[in-house]
Order: C-alpha cells, then sequence, then structure tokens
C-alpha cells in the first residue's frame, strides 16, 4: 500500500474483508444473517470486528423479512447475508416481497469459488438468475477489484429513485483474493438517473385543477413513507392549506394521522366505504405514491368515471399502468409535495365553502359507520381485540407489524397510525409470515420501543422458528395472535366463490402458543374472555421477553366492508348487509364472467 | 356438476382488452455487461409481452454500448408500458419507440433491414430458375456447387419472406436469418 492510496482511501484487502469495509463505509449498523460454506470468509471478517453487528436468524427468509421491517421502520437500507444454493433461494421470497412493496434491501449471498460455476457444484444455484426477476438490479462479482465499488452501486440503486431490493453474489475464491478497495463514490453510472423533480409546469396544472375542485380526494400510498418524514410532513400541510378529503392505500398508513379531521379511512377491497365512495364520486382525484392497485381499484372500468387523475410517481411505469392520468407528474413525491404547497399558497385564493356539500356528502357515508361488528360478551371479537390493543399501546412509542389475511384488515381498520414507519406490512405480494421477523427486524433499530406484531393463527406458523432468534437477541417483540384457528381470508373467499366449501381452510391441530412461547425461552399468554383482555394486553406489554400471545376470537368473524370480486367503489358488501345469503350471492353471475 | 352450478369465481378482476395490438420496432441503448441482454428478455417473459425479432450487438466499442432492436407486438397501452418498463432496467440508458418517432415525422415506418442465409439445392431447370429468381431479387451467391446455392439476401422482412417462399418449391434446405436491423431516416440520431 503506498501513501497516496491510504490518502484516497484505496487499500488492498481481502475480498471478504472489502464486504465488511463496504458494509461500514455506507453506514450499516445491523445485519440479518445465516452463515454457510460459501460466505464463511465473510463471517469470520464479521467475528474480528465489532462496528456492525450481526443477527443470527434461524431461516434465510427471516433475515429478509427482519431487514424490511428494519429498512421501514429507519428509512435506511435493510441488509442481508446468506450462503449459496439453499441459502440464495430462501432469500428470493423477501426480495420479491421488498420488490413489490418498494423496500431498500442488500442482499449479499455467497457463490461457489469462479472455477466451480456451472458444474453443478455442491449448494450451487445460478443466483443471479433466479434473483434478476425480484430485485432492482443484481450482479455476479467476478473481479474482486471489481467488489467495492459493486457494493457501493448496489446501496445507491437500493436507496435511490423507487427504492427495491438489490443482490450481490460473491464467489468464495473472490472473498479469498486481494484487491484494491475503493472508498464510497458519488459517480453514480449515467444509464440510472431517477428523476426527482417534478415538472414544474405540470405541478402548475395540477394546482390550478385542484383549485376548481368541488369533490376533490387526495390518495395516498407507500411512496409518501419511502420519500421521507419531510414528505408526510408537507402532505399534512397540503391538507390543511386545501382541506380536502384525505385516503391511503395499506402501504401509506401513517403518512397522514388517523386522528386528522380529513382522514376517510384506507382504502380498496376492504377500505372504508366513506374513502371508497369519495374515490368513485370524486371529480378531481390527486395519487401521491401509489399505483393503483388492483386491491385498490376494483372494477377498472368502473374506477372513479367522472374524475380528473393527477398521478405523482417517481417510477414512470407506475403511470398509465392500471388506470389513466390526466395530469402526470414524474417526480420524488416529497419534492412535488414542496412545489405543490408553494404554488398553492402563491397562485390559489380558495372558497373554502365551495366544498361544505361534498364534505357533508362525505358525512352521510360516514354515518353508515361501515367498520361497525356486533360486539359479545363471551367471546372476543377480532376487532375488539385490535381496538383494545391500540388503546393499551397509543400512547407508547409503537411500532406495529402484520402477517397477511383477515388479522392484517382489521389492524389497518382498527388501528390507528399517526406518524410514518409505524407500519410494516406486505402489501403487494401479501406474504403470510412477513410479521414475525418483520418484528424482530424494528426491534433490533429501536430497542427501547414496543414492537407488536398483529399475527394470525396460520400465518404465524410460516415464520414461528424467528422466536429463537428474538429470545437470543432480547428483543422483546409482541406477537398478538388473532387465533380463529381458520386461514380466515382464504375462509371469507370459500364462503363468497365456492360454495362455502372449506377446502383445507381449517387448521386442526394447533399448537399450544403458550407451551410453544415457553418452549423457545418466551413468555406465553392465553385470553379467551373480552372481560380479561385489557390486563392480558397491560401483561403482555410489561413484559421484557418475546411474547406469544394466543387471542382467541370468534371463529367465523368476516373481514367487512369489502369490495368484491368484479364490483366498483359504489357496490360494497356493507357488515350490516353481509348475511349468509348476500355473502354467498355477493358476487351476481356478471361478476364470475368477468373471471 | 359443481362446476356448472357454481362458476370459478377469482380473487382477481380480470377485464377483456378492447384496443387493437400493432407492431412496433424499439432501439433500446444497454451498457455491454454480463445479463444485459437476460434483463431484457427475461422483463418481455415475465410481463407476457411478444417479441417478434430481436437483435442485438455492441455498437459502440469504447463506451461498451450495445444496440438492442426489438419487434414487438401490443395495443398502445402496452407498448408504453414496454417503454417505461425498459427504462427501468439499470444498464439501460435509452428506449426510443422507432415507430413512434417516425409517425411523428410523417413517415410510415422506420427503415428495417434484414439479411437472411438461403440454401436451395437442385439440379436442372429448378437450379436455373433459383439463379434467375435470385438475381431478380438482388441476393448474392455466396457458396455454390454443382448441387447447391447459398444465397445472401438483405432487404425488408416482407421482401425475406416472399424470397423464401419462392425458392420453396425449387429445393429450400435451410434458412438463417439476423432479425430487423432498425432506425429512423433523416439526420438525427436516436
Amino acid at each position: 500500500m503506498n501513501k497516496a492510496q491510504s490518502e484516497t482511501g484505496r487499500r488492498e484487502m481481502t475480498g471478504a474483508e472489502m464486504v465488511v469495509q463496504a458494509l461500514i463505509d455506507n453506514g450499516v449498523k445491523h445485519i440479518f444473517g445465516y452463515p454457510g460454506g460459501a460466505v464463511l470468509p465473510i463471517y469470520d471478517e464479521l467475528f474480528q470486528q465489532e462496528e456492525v453487528q450481526h443477527i443470527l436468524v434461524r431461516h434465510e427468509q427471516g433475515a429478509g423479512h427482519a431487514a424490511e421491517g428494519y429498512a421501514r421502520s429507519t428509512g435506511k437500507a435493510g441488509v442481508m447475508l446468506v450462503t449459496s444454493g439453499p441459502g440464495a433461494t430462501n432469500a428470493v421470497t423477501p426480495l420479491q416481497d421488498a420488490l413489490m412493496d418498494s423496500i431498500p434491501l442488500v442482499c449479499i449471498t455467497g457463490q461457489v469459488p469462479t472455477s466451480l460455476i456451472g458444474s453443478d457444484a455442491f449448494q450451487e444455484c445460478d443466483t443471479v438468475g433466479i434473483t434478476r426477476p425480484c430485485t432492482k438490479h443484481n450482479w455476479l462479482v467476478k473481479d474482486v477489484n471489481e467488489l467495492a465499488g459493486i457494493l457501493h452501486e448496489a446501496f445507491h440503486i437500493a436507496t435511490t429513485g423507487r427504492p427495491g431490493p438489490v443482490v450481490v453474489d460473491v464467489p468464495k475464491d473472490i472473498q479469498f483474493a486481494r484487491g484494491i478497495y475503493t472508498p464510497p463514490q458519488t459517480a453514480p453510472r449515467t444509464s440510472y438517473q431517477p428523476k426527482m423533480q417534478g415538472d414544474l409546469e405540470a405541478i402548475k396544472a395540477a394546482v390550478a385543477l385542484m383549485a376548481t375542485a368541488k369533490r376533490p380526494v387526495i390518495y395516498t400510498g407507500g411512496g409518501v413513507i419511502n420519500s421521507g418524514p419531510e414528505a408526510s410532513h408537507l402532505l399534512r400541510e397540503l391538507v390543511d392549506l386545501t382541506g380536502f378529503p384525505i385516503t391511503s392505500t395499506l402501504m401509506g398508513l401513517g403518512a397522514y394521522p388517523a386522528s386528522g379531521r380529513k382522514w376517510l379511512g384506507m382504502l380498496g377491497m376492504h377500505g372504508t366505504y366513506e374513502a371508497n365512495m369519495a374515490m368513485h364520486d370524486c371529480d378531481v382525484m390527486l395519487c401521491l405514491g401509489a399505483r393503483f392497485d388492483d386491491r385498490i381499484t376494483g372494477r377498472i372500468n368502473a374506477f372513479s368515471p367522472n374524475s380528473k387523475k393527477i398521478h405523482v410517481d417517481i417510477d414512470p411505469s407506475s403511470i398509465n399502468k392500471n388506470v389513466r392520468a390526466d395530469v402526470p407528474i414524474i417526480g420524488d413525491v416529497g419534492r412535488v409535495l414542496e412545489d405543490m404547497v408553494r404554488l398553492w399558497r402563491a397562485t390559489v385564493r380558495q372558497d373554502k365553502s365551495a366544498l361544505h356539500p361534498w364534505f357533508e356528502q362525505i358525512e352521510r357515508w360516514r354515518a353508515r359507520d361501515c367498520l361497525a361488528y356486533r360486539p359479545n360478551d363471551d367471546v372476543i371479537m377480532p376487532q375488539y381485540a385490535i381496538q383494545r390493543l391500540y388503546e393499551a399501546t397509543k400512547d407508547r412509542d409503537t411500532y406495529i407489524t402484520t402477517e397477511v389475511g383477515q388479522h392484517q384488515m382489521w389492524a389497518a381498520q382498527h388501528y390507528g397510525f399517526e406518524k410514518p414507519n409505524r407500519w410494516m406490512t406486505s402489501g403487494g405480494l401479501g406474504t403470510m409470515g412477513y410479521g414475525l421477523p418483520a418484528a424482530l427486524g424494528v426491534q433490533i433499530a429501536h430497542p427501547e420501543a414496543l414492537v407488536i406484531d398483529i399475527a394470525g393463527d396460520a400465518s404465524v406458523q410460516m415464520t414461528i422458528q424467528e422466536m429463537s432468534a428474538a429470545v437470543q437477541f432480547d428483543a422483546p417483540i409482541k406477537i398478538f395472535i388473532l387465533n380463529n384457528q381458520y386461514m380466515g381470508m382464504v375462509r371469507q373467499w370459500q364462503q363468497l366463490l365456492h360454495g362455502n366449501r372449506l377446502s383445507h381452510s381449517y387448521t386442526e391441530a394447533m399448537p399450544d402458543f403458550v407451551k410453544l412461547a415457553e418452549a423457545y425461552g418466551g413468555h406465553g399468554i392465553r385470553c379467551e374472555k373480552p372481560g380479561e383482555l385489557d390486563d392480558a394486553i397491560a401483561e403482555m406489554i410489561e413484559v421484557r421477553k418475546p411474547v406469544l400471545f394466543d387471542c382467541r376470537v370468534a371463529t367465523l368473524a368476516n373481514c367487512f366492508p369489502m369490495i368484491p370480486s368484479g364490483k366498483a367503489h359504489n357496490e360494497m358488501l356493507l357488515p350490516d348487509e353481509a348475511t349468509d345469503e348476500a355473502v354467498a350471492n355477493a358476487i351476481d353471475a356478471k361478476g364470475r364472467e368477468l373471471v | 356438476m359443481n362446476a356448472q352450478l357454481q362458476p370459478t369465481g377469482s380473487a382477481y378482476f380480470i377485464a377483456s382488452e378492447t384496443e387493437k395490438p400493432v407492431t412496433h420496432t424499439l432501439s433500446v441503448l444497454v451498457d455491454n455487461e454480463p445479463g444485459v441482454l437476460a434483463r431484457v428478455i427475461g422483463l418481455f417473459s415475465g410481463r407476457g409481452y411478444n417479441i417478434d425479432s430481436l437483435t442485438v450487438s455492441e455498437t459502440e466499442h469504447e463506451k461498451h454500448l450495445s444496440r438492442i432492436t426489438i419487434v414487438t407486438r401490443g395495443t398502445p397501452h402496452v407498448l408504453e408500458q414496454i417503454r417505461h418498463q425498459l427504462e427501468r432496467i439499470v444498464p439501460v440508458h435509452r428506449v426510443v419507440d422507432l415507430s413512434v418517432v417516425a409517425q411523428e415525422r410523417g413517415q410510415d415506418r422506420p427503415l428495417e433491414r434484414e439479411l437472411a442465409m438461403v440454401k436451395v439445392s437442385g439440379t436442372g431447370d429448378d437450379r436455373v430458375e433459383a439463379l434467375r429468381l435470385a438475381d431478380a431479387f438482388r441476393a448474392q451467391v455466396i457458396d455454390a456447387n454443382t448441387e447447391h446455392f447459398i444465397f445472401e439476401i438483405t432487404g425488408r422482412v416482407s421482401k425475406i419472406e416472399q424470397f423464401i417462399a419462392i425458392m420453396k418449391p425449387l429445393g429450400l434446405v435451410e434458412v438463417c436469418r439476423t432479425g430487423v436491423a432498425a432506425m429512423n431516416r433523416g439526420p438525427e440520431g436516436m
């Protein structure tokens, strides 16, 4: 090493050292991983340093979801480290999950030595081939001198533009080889230049359109969260300025506070009546960082038929993909909101009373009380359980993760989120088993916070092994299981679409979650009576250990309101209308033809 | 029986496509790095887009840039999606829909050329006729002995299709085609 090299940060080292050095230089404090033959040199380096803490999971999928939870709750990249072959293939589910929900995730995989690639070697798989469609970009490193540059580029691509997962596949001989390490530089490749600033003329047109709106609605998504806390702040400012009502996708909850006066609740398939009706009847729709997913739009040709649509997204391919935008704006939501707020202040003289009839209409929809359910003194209703959990935790520093299914929708409906980055859920991919490892990741990032996974009895069993990791790393995550002994959402669809033939959606051999918690070295709680729920939740919060909370809820409760298949926003099935007969006939012959 | 009484439902909303598909030619400028072609092809198969023809070669050696020419079919809406999805690929520099550019400039379509090698074997009248027709199509003889010719023909896709069809009864043995290379008319680059 010569003097010039040391001054610029260029140093000679092994590939394995470079991996650890690159993590440090990119500000990484924690990584989630599982060792194996093809990553042993990197694990050896991790052993000999203290700047990066490694969290040992029990399955690579757990490492991925933990890194996703870490990323979602901090706004930084989540990092996972796994071995070749099965280590890499087990990472595929969280990679696709992160791709669909735009989560910055850096996955480093070991690979068999370069000379053995293509020979069907032990624990070999075509990692870059397998992960190509489920990453934003990926690399196979063939020269140790390119390793550092690739790792820095990987962090850059994962965290900028529309964030997403990346994979760096490092063969074992590259980990041993010596080469020159280069520190991170700000010279991104010319072919990758995400557009951050929105076109000012388009933003002016958007503001002009918004100023004329009689029945406006703001529809926000995960893009607002991804853009950073400033974007959520600006969103609140815009809502205050314009007085527009606002709804959000599942991924966007918390960007605008649920206690806010203009809040309509979540929209979409299990969204509120008022949110979906407002979407259907609006005359101007401002979509911020959301992508008109099929769970949001319902029947696409009946989606908000009379509105002008303004669509702000950092990804040009999201615009006009499912729904035509009248005013497309490509850029970072935060930057666009900044311009929008400024232009509104400078140019719009608004008569707020013009919105009164619209809000009167919204209040009539709200009066339908679409989230109502029949309380029960003997059995815990799942909605009630979420409401009590919310009351017990709302004044604390709380983070919520979920699995996927009915419990997830009830959590989104009944838990009020006041801040961004407090809600971690698998939206796009719908990955059962996401919530428990995600909670682990969140807890590692926020050791003092209260981290709760609102789970279902089926989902939680998909990654329950990470209880062991939580115990090992003193992560006192609370797994609040709404146990109805069914795959509730599967059953609900079978009731709606398949003549109530409940094919394999009932779990007949449920583990004893209390004993299971104790077996892992955690704490188990069971609650079966509504009257005992508050005390049991208090116990769960107090215990400084991972907790499995077996909350026995009404077994046959279903998730309403709901937009049945082939229906539009204004054809929701409301809970008080959801008799057995209505459920069985919710999807008429016409709706079935759409299939 | 159940299937009749209870038509199968779906958790998805499926709407039928109403627009008519059209054929467009795209030029894609990419970094010539490992896996870049797989990314492009994987995008088409993964998202259910069509590829009628695909050619690729490094065109700027110093910058390691390759130019991919893709002929694809889809509704205008799908073609717009294809362009944007291609632009998301990290090593992709530019995507130009040559057909759209041609239309904007008041031209029917971009310049498109393909090269084919056509092997024909035969004797007697067929052989004479093959050679006569090749001359009419301005095809070159690039290999021959007393029993066969290999013709090299360059031109629009329709011309090559026509030439191959004519050679069929005259002893066509095999054909190899490059796929379409294309650019727009006029002084401007892509």
